[in-house]
């Protein structure tokens, strides 16, 4: 059975779901049902829910609660999330996994409540200082939500990293219906390096300072080790009608959705156009990209920003297909409707 | 007058912590983390409670508490020992959770998260090294240097017109209603340093108790980046320190009337 819920809710449910018991947030448009579900439905199952200060103060919490085995979980928007890089990144040296879920709103600065893609760089590319990266998975409908926030408590566990949830102010809003099944869950290795105190083994310390001789280079390696298994082990996309496509639209998340409405239009007029839809963000889907292009004649990269993700196509493609770009930066009635995206894909079709 | 024999037998009166991990100091002559990592130690001992005790530390010379305490130890970001340690007393209601953060750590960029949990009342015990600048990087002015005083971003002395006055955060906290336990001590002569023992373990029982957050200041000198001898380091924190930064307790809750 299914149920009509809210893409925030989803979130929400599902982390309960998933085992999350600890939520630490600040209240920021356009995300504020996910903390308000928690902090109705966690008292009820022993769960934690704070509302801290800032969310400085948050992402800390998060650490840790992290850093005692437990699954956590914040969520926010733009401004909320670039408060948050720091403690990020620190839980990326220290290895200390936990779930970032970033419902965007339009920026810089303050923007608006808009949906908006314009943190693409920001999740995909670290965020925070120091050489790091953060596997980021980019739903696009109410299901995915649920669906990716399960998966992204696993891979945090598995690779003991920060994972980002990268929707929007479309998709949090939005309503769809859900189908409550959990997806397959993974086998974990054992939270042995969690301080629990040091009963029964010797003292244990979660750290990301390496000052030793070749300490630090070391670490870093190990780090990049690990994202090299996440690169071969975590990617995620969609196609749709890409078999006989000569125009290819790349687009994720919200962009996508309004991206295949256009496509199915192109069908019908006897345009042969797919769809390739990243679910991961980082890593990036870029084999099947290169892949694509051998018999794509051309790509359309459409998102709700200047051009972010564009780069990563680019480097995919190559230079032998023409990489097109339709951004619609956001703002009040900034989103595209798909006729406007069809216009494109028509203009620019081989 | 008759007095006792010496004894022949040397015997060790004031055994090292079990919680204090036997190696040699890395700190500069006449620092006194030294001292308050015994004074901290001590307390986990008195309690028994070393198996179960977790530590965070900060940013600056506090941060190698990681290598002195024989506890497990979490390395929080700067300022933001307090918040971990939110996050790890609500994950882990039984365990014993103690941060220990300097003076640019927990009274500037970190004001925000002590404030905040200070006034959730989370019971954990924060030990806070006031040595009126900071260490680590150089001896720049912390919110906690002295007017007058020089430091290489104050090389002509810290003037309130400019950069304000030295805040007193033991005073500051202790008007919180989640606090149980706010004191402030020094560990430049021996009374001194048997007072902030007892200071810091009743910091530690407020815990235990469940009465609220127990804050410990303590007066550090920093010979190194004050440009003094040890012992004239000593004497400013007695001359200069504590006529600023009178010790005592300034707020001892003895139960958790909040609640």
């Amino acid at each position: 059975m299914k149920k009509l819920i809210k893409g925030n809710d989803a979130i929400a449910m599902a982390a309960i779901e998933a085992g999350c018991r600890f939520y630490y947030g600040y209240p920021i448009t356009p995300q504020n049902d996910i903390p308000e579900y928690l902090a109705r439905e966690f008292p009820k199952i022993g769960g934690t829910f704070l509302q801290a200060e800032s969310e400085i103060g948050a992402i800390n919490m998060v650490l840790g609660s992290a850093a005692s085995g437990k699954r956590a979980m914040i969520s926010s928007s733009g401004p909320g999330i670039s408060l948050m890089q720091e403690g990020i990144s620190y839980m990326s040296g220290s290895e200390i996994p936990a779930v970032i879920v970033n419902i965007q709103r339009s920026g810089p600065g303050l923007g608006g409540i808009s949906p908006s893609q314009g943190d693409y760089f920001q999740a995909t590319r670290g965020g925070g200082h120091g050489d790091y990266r953060t596997p980021v998975f980019a739903p696009a409908s109410v299901q995915e939500m649920y669906d990716l926030t399960f998966l992204a408590f696993d891979v945090a566990d598995q690779y003991r990293t920060p994972v980002v949830i990268l929707a929007d102010a479309m998709l949090g809003q939005m309503k769809e219906p859900l189908d409550t099944r959990h997806p397959p869950q993974r086998e974990l290795p054992p939270k042995t390096w969690a301080l629990t105190g040091c009963a029964g083994r010797k003292p244990q310390l979660l750290k990301s300072l390496y000052l030793g001789h070749r300490e630090l280079e070391k670490h870093c390696w190990h780090l990049w080790e690990k994202y090299q298994k996440i690169i071969a082990n975590e990617v995620r996309f969609e196609e749709v009608l890409i078999q006989d496509a000569d125009l290819v639209v790349v687009a994720f998340g919200s962009a996508a959705r309004i991206s295949k409405t256009a496509v199915k239009d192109a069908r019908k007029d006897g345009l042969k156009v797919g769809l390739f839809r990243p679910i991961s963000l980082w890593p990036y889907p870029e084999k099947r990209l290169e892949e694509i292009a051998k018999s794509a004649k051309a790509f359309l990269v459409v998102e709700l920003n200047t051009g972010q993700m564009l780069e990563d196509v680019r480097m995919s493609v190559g230079k032998d297909k023409p990489v097109h770009f339709y951004g619609r930066p956001p703002g009040a009635d900034s989103l595209p409707m798909p006729v406007e995206i069809l216009d494109q894909i028509r203009e620019v079709y081989p | 007058m008759s007095q006792d024999k010496p004894s022949k037998e040397l015997r060790l009166i004031n055994p090292r912590p079990r919680t204090l991990i036997d190696r040699p100091t890395h700190f500069c002559p006449g620092c006194h983390h030294g001292i308050i990592h015994r004074l901290v130690a001590e307390a986990i001992d008195y309690f028994g409670v070393r198996e179960k005790a977790i530590g965070v530390a900060s940013v600056g010379c506090s941060v190698f508490l990681y290598d002195y305490m024989d506890t497990d130890v979490l390395e929080a970001p700067h300022g933001r020992a307090s918040a971990a340690a939110t996050g790890m007393r609500r994950a882990q209601p039984d365990k014993i959770i103690y941060t220990y953060q300097g003076d640019g750590d927990l009274a500037a960029i970190g004001t925000s998260e002590i404030i905040h949990t200070a006034n959730r009342g989370e019971t954990i015990t924060v030990v806070f090294v006031n040595n009126t600048n900071y260490g680590m990087t150089g001896g720049q002015m912390a919110p906690t240097t002295l007017l007058g005083q020089k430091t290489t971003t104050t090389p002509y002395g810290r003037d309130f017109r400019r950069d304000g006055y030295p805040i007193r955060m033991a005073e500051l906290l202790a008007t919180l209603e989640g606090v149980a336990f706010s004191a402030r001590g020094a560990v430049n002569k021996p009374a001194n340093v048997r007072r902030t023992r007892e200071l810091i373990r009743r910091a530690f029982e407020v815990q235990i108790k469940g009465i609220g957050l127990g804050f410990v200041e303590v007066l550090s000198a920093c010979p190194t980046d004050w440009g003094l001898t040890p012992l004239n380091a000593i004497k400013r924190v007695e001359e200069e320190l504590i006529p600023y930064y009178p010790l005592g307790i300034f707020k001892d809750k003895k139960e958790a009337d909040h609640l």
